[in-house]
């Protein structure tokens, strides 16, 4: 497990499997325009990776804070929405 | 036909229980949706509570709400990478009676107080996701949400929805929230044995300690550290502006990492179990950032309105308070049979630049730019202040003046004479 992945485990989540409230608009703008991808390095839960110069996208350990939201100000490549009520991350103490 | 409420209150975090409770309290139909499985579950703070907010909204708060700890000692850190130099205030909770800050754990006070609201009578409804506002002729008369069949109606809708605000972004009742206005912060939960805590921080088992963290940790972006303790846990996190984060370097993980590894933090939380990790947005874009928070049936409150003072982390204070001025606004409206429309509601806005809300944001307006386009008040200047405490304080046979010659030219020599010039008076500016 890597470091962000030993946090996340600590937290509560009920996954709204099939259902990512997150998505990409287009793979081809991440991929060809942004040269940054900013929220590979940005989401605190780790939930943008690079793989082979594409950005893949899970929303699993999403803690819903609108950070990638707000950074992918450039392109406005993502479609932030939040979980249906009573999924996502369930803070324990918040 | 579409159920009808007095009021709607979305979300139900410290400004929308106050708005609701108020509401709910003299009489009016109030229906409250939240999204997460129950009040407080989606919800982040470090946190401490402000006593004297909440008293105005629930009397008496300090003998039954949920606190950890009354703080009786603040400590100010400037950090260096290895060392820090700091200040300290310590009272004693008989000497600062009643005490005005506790720490606390968010999703316990957020339950309890919605606990509050619908003893009241509010109508809560978890687990409710708000999709749209419903918009008549220009004027927001009720809500729709992923989980209720149909329109829910209501006469005027409290936006209580949090620091994205996205509800009122894609009513276009406001502009999406900016990177340069929002720290991200992140934040792990400590549990230690409470004789642990109380031993490490000198402190009896009903006092507490916060110690703000200032300097090299964040890595020359704009932003702080805190260590809060509670009775069985410490609080501690990290948070600097999105778009610091943005230019890249360091991802908010690793930099928390690399706050705890610092020798002086080390110590404090060694042997913990860690059971949370949260991230959360703070709006810090101050004065100059809020948005327009009220019109035709409809008031923002809380974070969504941007209602933090960074400078002295407050922000539920803030919250409660502009939603117990939103509520009022609202009863006294009905009172007087006025309907809910943009020239009768800005009667809010005038409560909240008449409260401390409004004032002592729009007393540090200049600050977040100042600090945001100064990265030398986060590296330069506490690398130099450490330095100059260990030069004073290294006895090594060189003589006082030589070492305060030494300091000077130090500063000099990283920041000019203009330099720290220009520097002392955009300190005074953003001050005030």
């Amino acid at each position: 497990m890597s470091k962000v992945e030993e946090k996340l485990f600590e937290n509560r989540y009920r996954v709204d499997e099939g259902r990512p409230h997150i998505a990409i608009i287009s793979a081809d703008v991440c991929e060809g325009k942004c040269t940054a991808k900013q929220c590979t390095y940005c989401c605190p839960a780790a939930c943008y990776a690079l793989e082979n110069g594409k950005v893949v996208l899970t929303t699993d350990g999403c803690l819903e804070c609108g950070t990638c939201r707000v950074i992918c100000d450039d392109h406005f490549n993502i479609e932030w929405s939040y979980p249906r009520g009573g999924f996502g991350i369930l803070y324990k103490f918040g | 036909m579409a159920e009808k409420f007095d009021a709607i209150v979305i979300g139900a975090g410290p400004s929308g229980n106050a708005a609701a409770l108020v509401m709910a309290r003299a009489g009016m139909k109030v229906l409250q949706l939240e999204r997460g499985e129950y009040p407080g579950s989606k919800n982040v703070q470090g946190a401490i509570l402000y006593a004297e907010a909440l008293e105005q909204i629930i009397p008496n708060c300090r003998r039954q709400a949920p606190l950890e700890r009354p703080i009786i000692e603040q400590r100010m850190w400037v950090l260096d990478d290895e060392s820090y130099v700091g200040s300290n205030y310590r009272g004693t909770k008989k000497k600062d009676e009643p005490p005005t800050r506790y720490t606390v754990i968010r999703a316990n006070i957020d339950r309890w107080m919605s606990k509050k609201a619908t003893d009241a009578g509010v109508l809560l409804i978890c687990e409710a996701t708000v999709l749209d506002l419903i918009k008549l002729d220009g004027k927001v008369v009720g809500v729709r949400t992923d989980r209720l069949g149909g329109d829910i109606l209501a006469e005027v809708v409290v936006l209580a929805d949090g620091v994205n605000s996205l509800i009122a972004t894609k009513a276009g009742l406001r502009p999406t929230i900016k990177a340069a206005d929002v720290a991200l912060a992140v934040k792990e939960m400590h549990f230690l044995p409470k004789e642990v805590i109380e031993q490490r921080f000198n402190i009896a088992n009903d006092e507490g300690v916060v110690i703000e963290l200032f300097g090299k940790i964040t890595k020359g972006m704009m932003g702080t550290g805190f260590l809060y303790t509670n009775r069985e846990s410490i609080a501690l996190g990290i948070g600097c502006m999105a778009d610091d984060f943005k230019k890249g370097g360091v991802t908010p993980y690793d930099l928390l990492d690399a706050m705890k590894a610092h020798p002086a933090i080390k110590p404090l939380i060694a042997g913990s179990e860690v059971k949370e990790y949260a991230a959360h947005l703070i709006p810090e874009g101050g004065y100059k950032a809020i948005p327009q928070v009220h019109g035709d049936g409809w008031v923002i409150v809380g974070d969504s309105g941007g209602f933090v003072n960074a400078v002295h982390r407050e922000g539920s204070n803030l919250a409660m308070t502009s939603g117990r001025l939103a509520a009022e606004t609202i009863l006294k409206l009905k009172e007087e049979g006025k309907p809910f429309t943009a020239q009768h509601l800005a009667r809010y806005r005038a409560a909240l630049e008449d409260s401390f809300v409004m004032k002592d944001l729009k007393k540090y307006r200049n600050m977040p730019e100042i600090f945001h386009a100064n990265p030398q008040f986060f590296t330069t200047y506490p690398e130099l202040l450490n330095r100059a405490a260990a030069t004073i304080l290294k006895v090594d046979g060189i003589d006082k003046k030589t070492k305060e010659k030494e300091i000077a030219g130090e500063f000099v020599k990283r920041r000019s004479r203009l330099g720290l010039l220009g520097d002392a008076i955009k300190l005074v500016r953003s001050f005030r």
